[in-house]
């Protein structure tokens, strides 16, 4: 390496071609240095530990037993002989589709509607925000439970209005959107993101457009979509993976089982249980390893998507 | 998939949190008073909207248990503080050592991401070495890497170790730069400190480690501190590390006492149980509070997750 650079080097005068190389070679030293512990981590906490679940998730483990092989079983019994697994894809699924577009179509929502430069502009911003850092505690899943219980303040609400509604925690049939509208009301982060895009375009843009005749809807749909798009589509790749591996509310509103009659339950909640509480740790790997896949596929897909509608203004 | 990781990366994105008093002004001429007031007035209703949950559950947390469920106000009829008292220590070993317990895993935990991620994100940022740019995808796609697909080869190894039911597995990867997403934020914001600053100290014959301890350490207070905090916020709210490595009451953090509690009082007690929930929120709303703007610049410039 440091011969090639030396060689490289051609016209300048010999000492300094030495002093260069070696300042290079101290450098390259400092920089392994400075990653020591980074790399200890990756080798031992996340290469290690994937292979690991690479190689457990074909064999039947236990955590006190020596693992035994047992080839594509695993995975053969997930998509063929387990309607548990299928129905936490099935919940999951519908989680995902349904909680990223509505979470992000209210973010920028509220981002447009708070484009403005007036008093009061970050207190707003503030109070919109703190669902986002609240919004994943057991503390809001305990008070989530409640809210849309048969007495909760929601029915309490809606019987204001006339409307009769049900327990939503509790039935099939709702308890799911339950987590979905918990989903959404943590807007805040994606909201920032965009409110920070939506400052970033040059009012020149704007005021040609008007100038041009265009009306606010025109406006927002030609100008400031388009150069939004970047931000949108970061926003859809990061929220997606962050969707998939949602935990905490799941386990906390059905209280560990992903009730009632398994409409609550995620696939991070039911790999919790095959691994944790049934010690299927082999089966469990076999689950994490699908999910990337999922998620890699969905983020492929994103991005194969992204080709169509994100427009990047600039090289850059 | 790493290469095409950078690419959806806001590098765009101001880091400057956008501030009232911006230089801009307004944007489409002025506006009439008329139409301001509106808008404060529908800003003000989507607060109280959104925040409704948290405001129900804070009243909820001071009125007698027979109004609870009675009706949807946020207005108390009176402020009574014992569900506070009663709460606080209904659960041995009571909230306090919850607190406490998690306290002490949110400093490890803070002071592990601040060491270790800095040294990995000056690296990064700054020092020209074999390889860097292959490094730097592999961590930005540990960002991405969902922690299910190591969680299982981990606690066997952690297990092994002897270290299950201690605060180790949830401390030590801290000390390793496993939160690689931090390190992003912390090059991200390296990059944009003038490398003439450096190159003085270096002429002043200062070493690698030196311009990193007395120019780059000070400089990167700011993104020092938004990685605290989050670390600390996140942390604090983690249920799925504590629930799968901590069994003995006495070492739960805030969240296991949290579901303990609604398991064990939650049909009796629900102005207990909403006063120790806010309780446990408390610690996260005055970071927030003291923090604000530079949480929200954080976010601004990287996309956190969250």
């Amino acid at each position: 390496m440091s011969n090639a650079t030396t060689a490289a080097g051609g016209g300048a005068p010999a000492p300094a071609r030495r002093r260069r190389s070696a300042r290079r070679r101290k450098e390259a030293r400092a920089g392994y240095l400075f990653l020591l512990p980074w790399f200890v981590g990756l080798a031992a906490l996340v290469i290690g530990p994937m292979a690991t679940s690479a190689y457990l998730s074909f064999t039947e483990y236990d955590l006190f037993h020596d693992p035994v092989w047992v080839g594509v079983e695993n995975y053969r019994t997930l998509f063929t002989d387990d309607p548990r697994y299928l129905q936490s894809l099935r919940v999951t699924f519908t989680y995902v589709l349904a909680s990223v577009p509505l979470r992000l179509v209210v973010a920028l929502g509220l981002a447009v509607l708070m484009n403005r430069t007036l008093r009061g502009m970050s207190f707003y911003r503030a109070a919109l925000y703190l669902p986002s850092l609240l919004g994943g505690s057991v503390a809001i899943a305990v008070l989530w439970r409640q809210l849309f219980g048969s007495n909760g303040a929601i029915n309490q609400l809606l019987a204001l209005v006339g409307i009769d509604g049900p327990n939503w925690i509790a039935s099939p049939d709702t308890s799911l959107a339950t987590l979905i509208v918990l989903a959404i009301w943590q807007f805040g982060s994606p909201m920032v993101i965009f409110l920070a895009g939506l400052r970033q375009i040059p009012a020149e843009l704007l005021e040609a457009a008007r100038v041009d005749g265009a009306g606010a809807v025109r406006r927002f749909v030609s100008v400031t979509l388009p150069l939004l798009t970047p931000l949108v589509f970061f926003n859809l790749v990061m929220q997606t993976i962050v969707a998939f591996q949602a935990f905490t509310p799941s386990y906390i509103i059905s209280n560990g089982t992903g009730g009632p009659v398994d409409s609550t339950l995620f696939y991070t909640l039911y790999l919790y249980i095959k691994g944790f509480s049934e010690f299927e740790m082999g089966y469990a790997s076999a689950m994490a390893w699908v999910l990337v896949a999922i998620i890699a596929a969905f983020t492929a897909v994103n991005f194969l998507g992204a080709r169509r509608w994100v427009h990047y203004s600039d090289a850059s | 998939m790493p290469s095409t990781v950078t690419q959806v990366l806001p590098a765009t994105v101001d880091p400057s949190p956008p501030s009232t008093s911006s230089k801009g002004g307004r944007r489409r001429g002025s506006r009439s008073p008329l139409a301001t007031t509106a808008w404060h007035g529908l800003m003000l209703l989507l607060c109280l909207a959104t925040l409704y949950p948290v405001l129900w559950m804070a009243r909820s947390a001071v009125v007698p248990e027979s109004e609870i469920f009675a009706s949807p106000t946020i207005v108390p009829s009176q402020v009574d503080l014992s569900n506070f008292a009663a709460g606080w220590s209904a659960n041995p070993p009571g909230f306090g050592t919850f607190l406490m317990n998690s306290f002490i895993i949110c400093a490890g935990a803070v002071a592990g991401n601040l060491i270790a991620c800095t040294l990995a994100a000056y690296a990064f940022a700054r020092l020209d070495f074999p390889l860097k740019r292959l490094w730097f995808a592999v961590m930005l796609a540990t960002v991405m890497l969902p922690a299910h697909v190591t969680l299982i080869p981990q606690y066997a190894l952690f297990s092994a170790a002897g270290w299950v039911g201690t605060y180790l597995p949830l401390i030590v990867p801290k000390f390793l730069a496993t939160d690689a997403f931090f390190i992003f934020l912390l090059v991200q914001f390296m990059r944009g400190i003038p490398r003439e600053l450096d190159e003085a100290a270096e002429l002043d014959g200062a070493g690698r480690w030196r311009m990193f301890r007395s120019v780059m350490l000070p400089l990167s207070i700011p993104a020092l501190a938004t990685t605290a905090v989050f670390t600390f916020i996140w942390t604090y709210e983690d249920f799925l590390g504590p629930l799968i490595y901590l069994s003995d009451l006495n070492d739960y953090p805030v969240p296991l006492g949290l579901r303990m509690f609604m398991n064990a009082m939650g049909q009796s007690s629900y102005g207990q149980l909403f006063a120790m929930s806010l309780v446990s929120l408390l610690p996260v709303f005055i970071f927030f509070l003291l923090f604000q703007r530079k949480l929200i610049a954080g976010i601004a410039t990287t996309g956190l997750k969250g």
